[in-house]
C-alpha cells in the first residue's frame, strides 16, 4: 500500500493505492491526522480509485477521520471507489460519503 | 464428480500476515475459477476474520499467538476455517451483531462478522473462553470445479 497527501484548494485529499487492512489503515492514520490538524482543510476526501482491497478497517479509517473532520467543522468524501470497495462502503451504511459521478478526475499522478 | 483438495497453514497473529493470509486463500481457491466479485468476497471475508484474530484474540497475552487456517474444496464448495488459541468470545450473539466493537477506541468499526456474512453463504462461529475461536466461513461457487 502507498499513499500520498495532496492539497487541492481547501480539500486535502488522500491518494490511496493498493490493499487497505488493519495493518495499512494504521499507517494512513498515523500520516493524516497531523496534517489535517496543522492544515484544518474544509474538507478531506479519500480518493480510493487504485485500491485494489479494502475491508471493514478502511470503514474504521473513514469513520475515524470523520470524527475528527467534524470536530473541525469539516466534513469528509470518498471518491472512485472500485465495484469491491463500494460494496464494503454500501453495506457499512456509509454511501452517502460517495462524491457523484461515475469516475471523478483522479487527484496526483 | 467429486473435487477435493485442501491446505492448512498456521502464522503468528501479526498484522502483516493479514495481507499474506486472504491472499495465500485467495491463491487455493483460484483453482475454481471463481469470479472477479467470488474472489473478492473471499479475500474480505477471511481478512475479516483473521483481523479479528489479530486484534482481539491475543490481546491480553504477553507472547504472540498464532493463527490455524485450513481450506477445503469439495466440488464447488470451499470451507476456510480460521481458528485461534486465545481468549475466546463471551457473548457471540453481541459480537456478531453490526457495529457492536470490544475496541471501539482502536477504530474498530464492528462490521467484521458483517461483512463475513455478506461475502459467504454461512458464517459458523465458536468459542470457548480462554481457549480460542473457530470461524467456518462457506461459499458454493457458481461455476463447476476445473479438474
Amino acid at each position: 500500500m502507498t499513499f500520498e497527501l495532496i492539497h487541492r484548494d481547501s480539500c486535502l485529499v488522500v491518494c490511496i493505492s493498493g490493499d487497505i487492512d488493519h495493518h495499512s489503515a494504521a499507517q494512513i492514520r498515523t500520516a493524516t491526522d497531523p496534517e489535517i490538524e496543522r492544515v484544518m482543510p474544509s474538507m478531506l476526501i479519500f480518493d480510493l480509485g487504485e485500491v485494489s482491497f479494502m475491508d471493514s478497517s478502511g470503514i474504521g479509517l473513514i469513520l475515524g477521520r470523520q470524527r475528527l473532520m467534524e470536530s473541525l467543522g469539516g466534513a469528509v468524501a470518498v471518491k472512485n471507489p472500485p465495484p469491491a470497495v463500494r460494496k464494503i462502503i454500501t453495506l457499512s451504511g456509509l454511501s452517502r460519503l460517495i462524491l457523484n459521478g461515475d469516475k471523478t478526475e483522479r487527484t496526483g499522478k | 464428480m467429486e473435487y477435493e483438495n485442501y491446505f492448512k497453514m498456521t502464522v503468528p497473529a501479526l498484522s502483516r500476515n493479514e495481507s499474506f493470509a486472504r491472499a495465500a486463500v485467495a491463491a487455493f481457491v483460484s483453482q475454481l475459477d471463481p469470479t472477479v466479485e467470488e474472489l473478492s468476497d473471499i479475500k474480505a471475508a477471511v481478512s475479516e476474520a483473521v483481523t479479528n484474530c489479530v486484534v482481539h484474540a491475543y490481546a491480553d497475552s504477553e507472547t504472540i499467538g498464532i493463527i490455524e487456517i485450513t481450506a477445503r474444496l469439495s466440488d464447488n464448495n470451499v470451507y476456510i476455517k480460521i481458528r485461534d488459541r486465545g481468549c475466546g468470545i463471551e457473548n457471540i450473539e453481541q459480537a456478531m451483531q453490526p457495529l457492536y466493537s470490544s475496541r471501539p477506541e482502536e477504530e474498530r468499526a464492528g462490521l467484521g462478522f458483517a461483512v463475513m456474512e455478506s461475502c459467504c453463504d454461512k458464517v459458523k462461529v465458536s468459542s470457548h473462553p480462554g481457549k480460542g475461536t473457530s470461524v467456518v466461513l462457506q461459499t458454493a461457487f457458481k461455476k463447476k470445479a476445473i479438474v
